[in-house]
């Protein structure tokens, strides 16, 4: 595990929603420091609130309360151009395939937004030298895909996609939000594989966020195991899992059929 | 949306509510050009049954019916457009507007919304019409419009603000959209066809509530409408000489023209609705 820099951190992060009655707490504070090149997994079941731990740390949702930090200076969202470049370095996979992608466009589309994002002048011949090269990097045809719409798509080649639209970006920080869980058995470890191909050459912080301690330990090194919008525990993922110390820990991982001998297979 | 709209031309429906309103467009843009009559001037005696000179005979001035039906026709569909298209944007930019932004924005836009929707619109319509001293047929257009949007920003509401959570708005916002954009790209396409059903629909009841307001008396001055018509067959009494031309030509060409604007309207849902579809 390569402990640089801490590049994101959040304290006490605390999410509302709604007001009087209705009120629920989604996120009660929650703090994390997260590092360059690390692989931290957010674990926990549905409702558990890592999700909106996510969409806070992708600056899509406010925080209620609490601050998060990204590069040791207190990040900045007012205004469009500052969100702009935090999007820059911070990007994400969402868990549904079918509903990340706009109907009404080809999927050419959703490259060039990448290389528009950047900012960058590109010729047509170099933007097209590096939409096929994404494309290539997740094992996909340029040629066959670019014309085409993405309901034509299976779900894998659309969160393949997904990928070669993090390749393009090169984000600091990928947000990966249950990116395997809508995917058939066969494209989900190509495309973890994928990710932690990004993460080897870019020293890119992937944040994993599942519900499936099996997966998480197989690809993190920091587990945070969440549980009604609190952290109940976390550390080195060899630890959290053969010594769990909470009692809701100890019991996710006893419902996870054989885990050891299934994940040393792969 | 080149191939949704081959779709819909494949629906009996559509196509026979849009072939039947585009005859009536039709009728009442070539007949003129061969009748140049005005069609205020008086011709003939009051109450004339119709005849071969006279299609429609004659109303209480002497006037050629058919031509006032065809005028009228044009000053209805021309109502009703402009209403559509008024409640349709009003309707529109307000759902999008509450759906979107979300928080108290949408809080205080549903509940405009909700008590426009509680007050009976044609009661609205009726007071201002009163108080209104001029009204053109474009005034009265403009006062339908603004009383009938309520129902296209509570759909249009409901369908962004499920929308604004789904996945490919993230993307684009994370890709620096901004919400301009996102609203036109990410948004629209997605409730066009709604909104397109929507404005068929605002239409006809433009249509019919012209009509209504029109019969009451409280229409457009200076000139000929379905429900004006109407209104001088009521006034000068033509039910009682028995002059069923003066009004029942002109109560079957509304029956028509909203008949076939619903059933576009059906045709469209039928292939636009996935529910209805599947």
């Amino acid at each position: 595990m390569k402990q640089n820099d801490v590049l994101i951190r959040g304290e006490h992060l605390t999410k509302v929603f709604g007001y009087g009655k209705q009120k629920t707490t989604a996120v009660e504070d929650v703090s994390f420091a997260f590092h360059e090149g690390e692989i931290i997994s957010i674990v926990g079941e549905s409702g558990s609130g890592k999700t909106t731990l996510a969409k806070m740390i992708m600056g899509l949702l406010k925080e209620s309360s609490g601050s998060i930090e990204y590069m040791g200076k207190p990040r900045q969202l007012k205004r469009h151009g500052d969100r702009k470049r935090y999007w820059k370095n911070i990007q994400a996979i969402f868990q549904d395939p079918f509903s990340s992608f706009n109907l009404f466009y080809k999927v050419e589309k959703l490259l060039l937004d990448c290389i528009k994002l950047q900012g960058v002048n590109l010729t047509k011949e170099e933007q097209l030298r590096k939409m096929k090269e994404a494309c290539s990097f997740v094992n996909l045809k340029f040629e066959e895909l670019h014309n085409k719409y993405p309901f034509e798509l299976s779900g894998g080649q659309m969160q393949r996609l997904m990928i070669a639209r993090i390749f393009m970006l090169h984000p600091k920080l990928l947000i990966a939000d249950e990116p395997t869980s809508m995917v058939d058995a066969c494209s989900r470890s190509t495309i973890l594989d994928m990710l932690l191909k990004l993460r080897d050459e870019n020293n890119m912080t992937i944040i994993f966020i599942t519900h499936d301690v099996g997966l998480a330990y197989y690809v993190s090194d920091t587990l945070y195991i969440m549980e009604q919008g609190k952290v109940v525990e976390r550390g080195p993922a060899e630890e959290v899992i053969l010594n769990p110390q909470h009692p809701y820990t100890q019991q996710l991982i006893s419902d996870v059929p054989k885990i050891h001998s299934e994940w040393d297979l792969a | 949306m080149n191939s949704s709209f081959r779709i819909l031309i494949k629906s009996p429906k559509f196509m026979f509510g849009a072939c039947m309103l585009l005859a009536m467009i039709g009728l009442i843009l070539i007949y003129p050009l061969f009748n140049r009559n005005d069609p205020l001037e008086m011709i003939a005696l009051a109450y004339q049954p119709p005849d071969s000179k006279l299609l429609l005979g004659s109303d209480n001035f002497g006037r050629d019916l058919f031509l006032e039906l065809i005028y009228g026709i044009r000053t209805s569909l021309q109502v009703g457009l402009i209403a559509g298209v008024f409640a349709t944007v009003i309707g529109l930019v307000i759902g999008l507007a509450s759906g979107y932004i979300g928080g108290m924005i949408d809080n205080l836009l549903t509940a405009i919304t909700n008590i426009f929707i509680v007050i009976p619109s044609f009661v609205i319509l009726i007071l201002i019409s009163v108080s209104i001293d001029s009204r053109s047929s474009f005034v009265t257009a403009v006062i339908i419009g603004i009383t009938s949007w309520p129902w296209t920003a509570r759909a249009v509401r409901a369908q962004t603000s499920s929308l604004r959570n789904r996945d490919h708005v993230n993307i684009a916002k994370i890709s620096g959209y901004s919400t301009p954009r996102i609203i036109l790209s990410e948004i629209l396409p997605y409730i066009a066809s709604y909104v397109v059903m929507a404005f068929v629909l605002q239409t006809a009841s433009g249509i019919l509530s012209e009509a209504s307001i029109s019969m009451l008396g409280l229409g457009p001055y200076n000139t000929i409408s379905l429900g004006i018509i109407m209104n001088w067959a009521l006034v000068f009494e033509a039910p009682v000489a028995g002059a069923w031309w003066a009004f029942i030509p002109a109560a079957i060409s509304i029956a028509i023209i909203t008949f076939s604007l619903y059933m576009m309207n059906t045709g469209m849902d039928e292939i636009f609705n996935p529910k209805i579809r599947s």
